[in-house]
């Protein structure tokens, strides 16, 4: 594959801008309890049914660690081949807000359990490796509603206390591009280890967007500004844009960047200022003596990433030495376990590069028209494969493997019972072509004779008459063998 | 029998176990106490058809062989209490009423006892004198111009006065201790870790711990014994075995080592109180012990640390009062920010709110290594002492408080001196240590004065072999006059 060049810069009148970004991914830890209570984390339960008097913050209730909680966020820090740290600290992050029942967020401040990391994006052009600065566990608060009613507020505690990881990256992000391939690479290395669901509209996972721009070959960052609480990729490259275009229009006409915290607006497609630096919250951070400082022994440490998974970027790895694949085809089939596992199920039983094709073009255009991931494949892998082996066999021809796989969808029926039923096996008998081309060729002998007078666009001709006649059953290779000799002579 | 309620709760077990009295005639008796002591303002809820229920039931089927069998209790009202009001002394919790039961008041109902009333207490533990109560000021049935001493004021007034045979209390800084010293009656706060914290409204998390208070080091023992243990529900709790304190008393001391700091004597100290001390070293020395000097050189940092560590865990911890999901809402408020000033300002008393304005302001960016991470490191150092001391002596005695009672009113718009209280026994505290204060002697106004045995970390056995030893030989005896019924 030919390598393009990066080019993500802001025009402006003065020069080229770089966009420098960074995130702060706020990933719901995939746990049956929260972080510090026994209630259920599931979505979609009605307001205020998954709430402990912990969660609601109770006089005199303690949190107590979940241990699931925990060892979810070292699996996903060994994923990021992070540094996980034995000694971690649970601190308060105090603010008051009426979906925040204890008027401080139990978070971690100064010792995060998981230290600097690193992922890998595939880019167009090339690998680029984006750093971890730290994941930490934090909860999640309630959640206001503000529009069920003229004159109150209401609060649903249900996500109160649930566990969150906040990973943050290094400024290492350069466009909406890399922003997405990096959400998506977490999200696909975090459902892989199964540490988070990646459901971005069940909010399970969020980020803080954090731009700057500044003059290309400059090495002094900008002054950021930080996007909150934004939650779908495309929201994140719509407000870089906006937010990056922005700044530079403030660059050029001499004025200062504020740095602020924003709000994206997704109606309007804006940022707008949150607040200041300056009415930025205190939010008075200390140890939580409730719980003692969090203390990981090696083993469990040594004994998670035993238990870890092959990850993608492992896995991309194999499929190209094993399968045959290319680097992008491997990418592709590895972006998700769920494909991966589909794919490897295929493979096993059909032709490895054929069936790489089938799926990244049929399939993937079903799936995708349908809305359906690929665990909800109408077509299952065995039948998948089958249908790709009477493609690599000569069984069926490509354009009648099409037609197969249509009727598959729609009846989830073995393909062998399909081709065989509807008679649409591939025509490869040479007698029989032979038979049907002949008659072709004389029913056309002015066709054939501007032939041999050199008009040889003609032989497409002949080979869509010879498909005509036979159904779209004719062997297409042997047609066109076949119809060569026969025309010569 | 004369007065069933005036002696020892470990007395009281005995006529129950023997069916010299009932459970239900003990709680009535316990009743009329109560209701004829109502000047000294020690309730802030009574239970008593609950109560009388609970004895009814424990007198058909008696089960003797419980630490506590049919014991009426009355607890300070820190305590959560399933479907009883619990206020923590504070208008902010004044109609708060629990779901669910403190592991403490629980571990004690397990043993055979009930829930007699709630005792009156400074809002949220804060004070050492009672006075910050919502609920009014409670008098030490010593002298009806005295404090009962703070924050356990009302459980140290009522047992006193014979309202219940034995409390609980919490201490913080001294909150057990101080008004166990000012009442006569023995108060003990074990180790940080060994009673569970669960249900107890928080007032400083990483010092709070709660205790028994009684009449004597025996029933001191047995409700040590009912109460503590592991609970996986607080995460500080200390994974051990359960201890039988009051099976394992012994009057032995010899040999002991008990040290003496000097930096605990200060100056403008009572004669009364370093007479006291003496008094007290001569007779563990007496009974064979042997009296060590020791230096506890970070002392006087203990109380400044003290008032920056606790008001900040304070801030923080209250912050949950805020009218949104229980307690006290102010009725004004036009958005969210008013009803949350309106609800604190009119909810909070004027002691809680000078400790959430210090304690948010030490945690303060730009203040917070000045003073928070400051103080915490100065912890360690106050921690440090006492561990370097204990390598060589078994425990500690100094006197428990400054003074005795002082009266009410005296030291109220006057929060340092107030503090100053808290001098001896807030080093524990911010330790984790067990300490003890056990009724050593009047002072010349006849005002009772206690001193103060500090242990190792859960030492709680030899303190209280100590103390024991100690109580037989001292010769004191609470002498109060029922002037109020």
């Amino acid at each position: 594959m030919s390598k393009e060049k990066f080019d993500y810069f802001i025009k402006g009148e003065k020069g080229k801008y770089e966009v420098v970004i960074g995130l702060e991914v706020h990933a719901q830890v995939l746990s049956k309890s929260k972080l510090f209570s026994g209630s259920s984390t599931k979505f979609g339960a009605d307001p205020n049914n998954q709430v402990s008097l912990i969660d609601s913050a109770f006089p005199g209730m303690l949190p107590v660690i979940n241990e699931e909680c925990v060892k979810q966020a070292v699996r996903t820090g060994l994923g990021l081949n992070a540094k996980i740290n034995n000694y971690s600290v649970f601190d308060r992050k105090n603010y008051f807000y009426a979906d925040l029942p204890q008027g401080y967020q139990i978070s971690q401040y100064k010792n995060p359990i998981v230290g600097e990391g690193k992922v890998l994006l595939d880019m167009p052009y090339g690998s680029k490796e984006i750093g971890i600065e730290r994941l930490h566990l934090e909860q999640d608060a309630g959640k206001s509603i503000h529009d069920m009613d003229p004159s109150n507020t209401y609060v649903d505690l249900n996500r109160s206390g649930i566990a969150l990881m906040e990973i943050v990256s290094k400024p290492d992000l350069r466009s909406p591009d890399e922003v997405n391939a990096y959400i998506k690479k977490l999200r696909s290395i975090m459902r892989y280890l199964g540490t988070c669901d990646g459901n971005m509209q069940e909010g399970s996972l969020r980020a803080d967007v954090n731009v700057s721009v500044r003059k290309e070959g400059d090495t002094n960052f900008g002054t950021r500004c930080e996007i909150k609480n934004v939650n779908s990729i495309k929201f994140m490259q719509m407000a870089i844009e906006y937010e990056a275009a922005r700044q530079v229009e403030l660059i050029e006409n001499g004025k200062k960047i504020d740095q602020e915290t924003r709000l994206f607006d997704t109606k309007k497609n804006e940022t707008r200022s949150m607040r200041s630096k300056e009415d930025a919250h205190d939010y008075r951070y200390f140890p939580d003596p409730d719980l003692l400082p969090l203390k990981l022994e090696q083993k469990l440490i040594d004994d998670l990433k035993k238990s870890l998974p092959e990850l993608p970027d492992k896995k991309k790895e194999r499929f190209v030495k094993e399968y045959g694949l290319n680097a992008y085809e491997a990418n592709v089939l590895v972006s998700e376990k769920e494909i991966s596992d589909y794919y490897e199920e295929v493979a096993k039983l059909s032709d490895k590069k054929l069936a790489a094709t089938w799926m990244m073009g049929d399939l993937f255009a079903m799936l995708n028209d349908r809305g359906l991931d690929i665990s909800k494949s109408p077509i299952s892998a065995k039948y998948f494969a089958e249908l790709v082996q009477a493609i690599k066999s000569g069984e069926i021809s490509g354009r009648i493997a099409k037609e197969v796989f249509e009727i598959m969808v729609e009846s989830g029926d073995n393909p062998k019972k399909i081709i065989e039923s509807k008679g649409m096996k591939q025509q490869s008998d040479p007698k029989e072509l032979e038979k049907i081309i002949n008659e072709i060729l004389s029913k056309n002998k002015d066709k054939v004779d501007q032939y041999k007078a050199g008009k040889e666009k003609l032989f497409g001709f002949f080979v869509g008459q010879v498909m005509k006649l036979s159904g779209g059953k004719a062997n297409p290779q042997l047609t066109n063998e076949i119809l060569k000799k026969l025309l010569k002579g | 029998m004369a007065d069933i309620t005036n002696q020892s709760l470990n007395e009281i077990i005995e006529n129950v176990k023997t069916k010299k009295v009932s459970s239900t005639e003990l709680t009535k008796a316990y009743v009329k106490n109560i209701e004829s002591a109502k000047k000294l303002n020690a309730f802030v809820t009574t239970t008593f058809d609950q109560a009388l229920n609970n004895a009814k039931q424990f007198d058909n089927k008696p089960n003797f062989d419980q630490l506590l069998p049919g014991i009426p209790l009355a607890v300070k009202d820190l305590f959560c209490t399933e479907n009883i009001k619990t206020t923590a002394g504070s208008n902010i919790l004044n109609n708060f009423i629990p779901s669910y039961e403190s592991t403490i008041t629980k571990n004690l109902w397990d043993h055979g006892s009930f829930l007699l009333g709630k005792l009156n207490c400074d809002e949220f533990a804060m004070g050492s004198s009672n006075e910050t109560s919502y609920y009014g000021n409670v008098i030490n049935p010593v002298g009806d111009q005295l404090v009962p001493g703070g924050s356990s004021g009302g459980s140290s007034s009522a047992l006193a006065a014979d309202l219940t045979p034995a409390t609980i209390g919490t201490d913080t800084g001294g909150s057990i201790r101080q008004p166990a010293s000012f009442t006569g009656t023995v108060g003990l706060k074990p180790t940080y870790g060994l009673c569970s914290r669960w249900g107890i409204v928080a007032f400083a998390s990483s010092l709070d711990q709660a205790g028994p208070m009684t009449k004597t080091i025996k029933d001191c023992a047995i409700m040590l014994e009912a109460m503590s243990g592991f609970d996986e529900k607080d995460s500080t709790s200390i994974n051990k075995k359960n201890e039988q304190y009051s099976k394992n008393l012994k009057d032995n001391i010899k040999g002991l080592k008990i040290g003496i700091p000097k930096e605990y004597r200060v100056d403008n100290m009572p004669k009364e109180v370093d007479e006291l001390w003496e008094k007290g070293k001569k007779i563990l020395k007496d009974l064979g012990a042997q009296l060590i000097d020791i230096s506890l050189p970070h002392t006087k940092y203990a109380l400044p640390t003290y008032y920056i560590v606790a008001p900040a865990e304070a801030s923080s911890n209250l912050a949950r009062y805020d009218g949104v999901r229980y307690g006290y809402r102010s009725k004004q408020g036009k958005d969210l920010i008013e009803m949350y000033e309106k609800t604190r300002s009119e909810g909070f008393g004027d002691e809680v709110k000078r400790r959430i304005l210090i304690g948010t302001y030490v945690l303060s960016s730009g203040y917070y290594d000045a003073y928070y991470l400051k103080a915490q490191k100065v912890r360690q150092l106050i921690k440090k002492d006492f561990d370097d001391s204990f390598k060589k002596i078994d425990a500690i005695l100094t006197p428990s408080t400054p003074s005795s009672a002082f009266k009410i009113g005296e030291k109220t718009n006057d929060p340092v001196s107030m503090y100053l209280n808290d001098i001896f026994t807030v080093p524990v505290n911010l330790a984790g240590l067990p300490a003890l204060s056990m009724p050593a002697g009047v002072d010349k106004q006849g005002h009772p004065l206690g001193l103060q045995l500090i242990g190792k970390t859960l030492d709680e056995q030899k303190i209280l072999n100590i103390g024991y030893a100690f109580e037989k030989n001292c010769g004191f005896k609470n002498e109060i006059k029922k002037w109020w019924s």
